[in-house]
């Protein structure tokens, strides 16, 4: 053996991963510093999708901007829908009426639910695991069904719109949202039944991407990263916007931050979130679905257009058109708990009716800074593990 | 005012430029110069562990101070949250806070990024989003939202 290393140097190599690769979930891209096969850095290069997202949004209407908003994690568009729309009604200073507060919730957690499965499908078929992937898919379908029967579209719903929601939920939607949570909890089993006590899951996943207590807060990690590192930490809990304090739920934590618990704790969080769903359709409350103070509302399209033609619905209706409703002078900063961790919203407004500066924090962009940590030490083929677990979406990232 | 915030203001005194409330949240403008310190001292003092988004505001091309950088600070035992920023003139550059929080690194080389803004060691000051040889920077209020080309 001496005769053939001899005069042979030893030093790592650097492989690119990304920016197509299946494991990278979009176009994520990866600097590997490798030797053999064991990472020795892990350098994310991220961009490939940016939209300029805080720059088109300085340009448009309060309104305007809720669309672009929904294209930024396109798994949850609800929830991100509910953070912009709840940062600019603190910014007027504005309560929404209950139900729409409630049909907010049910939308969000229907989206955490959504998301989870679909990081669920995807991370099991990344390790090896496909028929994961086609059992969660089957769930995720009737929660686009149901997203879909609120908002007209699957996709990119901007159901929610600044003051409440754009209409009240359809006939039929609680009664097929309850047929849905009343098997869900079976079908949970059945995703964990091929996994949880899985040999091969369990090794490619327990001790694999370890992330510290201290190194997830200090490095801005949240959502189900932060608590699968042992931090009980919920901005719903902490911070409770849209009514959370009325619903009880528990907040699953992990012990080792590792992928394995990081897996746990997502699934309890869809169980959580069916609960709070339970709640509330139980105590929803009857109402207006709109803020009634301030105009920024539609009016009624039968004064705009009917027979019975109202000449102050039809200027305001032509002044939200043209221009749009005016925010006060201030900087605020709300957020919540996205399913992929803390969203929040920075606006600083100058009196006018288009946002002078938006700033967006977006969890998948801070959770993905910690995949050095989590990947120096392991082997190559960890990678999409590793990947997997962190639960981005690159359009989270890029903005 | 809350206790806490009594507390930061007698500490702190000498750097607080300005001190306001809207809508329930606090904010501090503080001197530039001891900006670090001033992180140091939240951060180890008063328990503000969590760097919760660190980010750039053009006010515009005239204004003196043209630049705010913006951290918004929490305290995740007591939940007490604080908005810190510090003014900035144009080629004027602030500390990097990466030693007091890792997760800084991004958000500054993303205000880098955007406007133009240089963080003093800082381990990898490059562009996050933009390639390298990109002109200008897009948060700008002068940067143009149409056309393809920007003149510098």
């Amino acid at each position: 053996m001496g005769s053939v290393t001899e005069g042979l140097e030893r030093r790592t190599f650097t492989l690119n991963l990304g920016p197509q690769h299946p494991s990278t979930h979009g176009v994520l891209r990866v600097m590997l510093d490798l030797e053999g096969e064991t990472v020795v850095d892990a350098r994310p290069v991220i961009g490939y999708l940016h939209r300029g997202t805080e720059k088109l949004a300085e340009d448009k209407t309060y309104q305007q901007v809720i669309p672009l908003i929904d294209r930024l994690d396109y798994l949850a568009c609800p929830a991100y829908n509910f953070a912009y729309c709840l940062a600019v009604e603190k910014l007027l200073g504005i309560e929404v009426p209950h139900r729409a507060q409630y049909i907010r919730v049910i939308m969000a957690e229907l989206a955490r639910i959504a998301s989870h499965l679909i990081w669920l499908g995807s991370h099991a078929m990344d390790i090896g695991a496909v028929t994961v992937f086609l059992y969660t898919f089957r769930e995720r379908e009737v929660t686009y069904e149901l997203l879909e029967m609120a908002a007209g579209v699957r996709m990119h719903q901007s159901y929610f719109v600044v003051g409440g929601v754009r209409w009240d939920l359809p006939d039929g939607f609680v009664e097929k949202l309850k047929a849905f949570l009343d098997i869900f909890p079976k079908k949970i089993k059945e995703y964990e039944n091929l996994l949880t006590k899985n040999k091969i899951w369990k090794l490619r996943t327990v001790g694999v991407g370890l992330l510290s207590r201290e190194d997830a807060i200090a490095c801005s990690v949240t959502g189900p990263m932060l608590r699968g590192s042992g931090v009980k930490w919920d901005i719903r809990k902490a911070y409770p916007y849209s009514g959370y304090e009325q619903f009880e739920f528990e907040v699953p934590t992990g012990e080792r931050g590792d992928t394995y618990d990081r897996y746990l704790v997502r699934m309890e969080e869809m169980r959580q979130s069916r609960e709070i769903i339970l709640q509330a359709l139980e105590k929803l409350p009857e109402g207006p679905i709109h803020a009634l103070e301030g105009k920024l509302f539609f009016p009624d399209p039968e004064l705009v257009r009917g027979v019975h033609k109202d000449m102050a619905a039809l200027i305001h209706q032509f002044k939200l058109v043209s221009e749009g409703f005016h925010a006060p002078e201030g900087e605020i900063y709300q957020s919540i708990e996205a399913p992929k961790g803390e969203l929040g919203f920075y606006i600083v407004g100058d009196g006018g009716p288009k946002p002078f500066r938006l700033r967006i924090r977006l969890p998948s962009l801070m959770n993905l800074q910690s995949l050095p940590l989590l990947s120096k030490g392991h082997k190559i083929a960890d990678m999409a593990a590793i990947i997997g677990t962190l639960d981005i979406v690159l359009g989270d990232v890029d903005k | 005012m809350a206790d806490w915030l009594a507390e930061v203001g007698v500490r702190l005194g000498n750097v607080i430029l300005e001190q306001g409330e809207f809508r329930g949240e606090h904010t501090v403008v503080v001197d530039r110069n001891s900006l670090l310190e001033t992180l140091d001292v939240l951060k180890s003092g008063f328990g503000f562990n969590s760097l919760v988004d660190l980010c750039g505001v053009d006010r515009g091309i005239d204004e003196n101070p043209r630049f705010y950088i913006v951290y918004h600070l929490r305290n995740m035992e007591t939940k007490y949250q604080l908005r810190v920023k510090v003014g900035l003139r144009e080629g004027e550059s602030v500390h990097s806070c990466c030693g007091l929080w890792k997760g800084a690194d991004w958000m500054e080389r993303e205000v880098y990024d955007m406007f133009g803004i240089k963080f003093d060691g800082h381990p990898d000051l490059t562009r996050l989003y933009l390639p390298e040889d990109f002109l200008g920077y897009p948060l700008r209020k002068d940067y143009p939202t149409e056309g393809h080309e920007f003149e510098g």
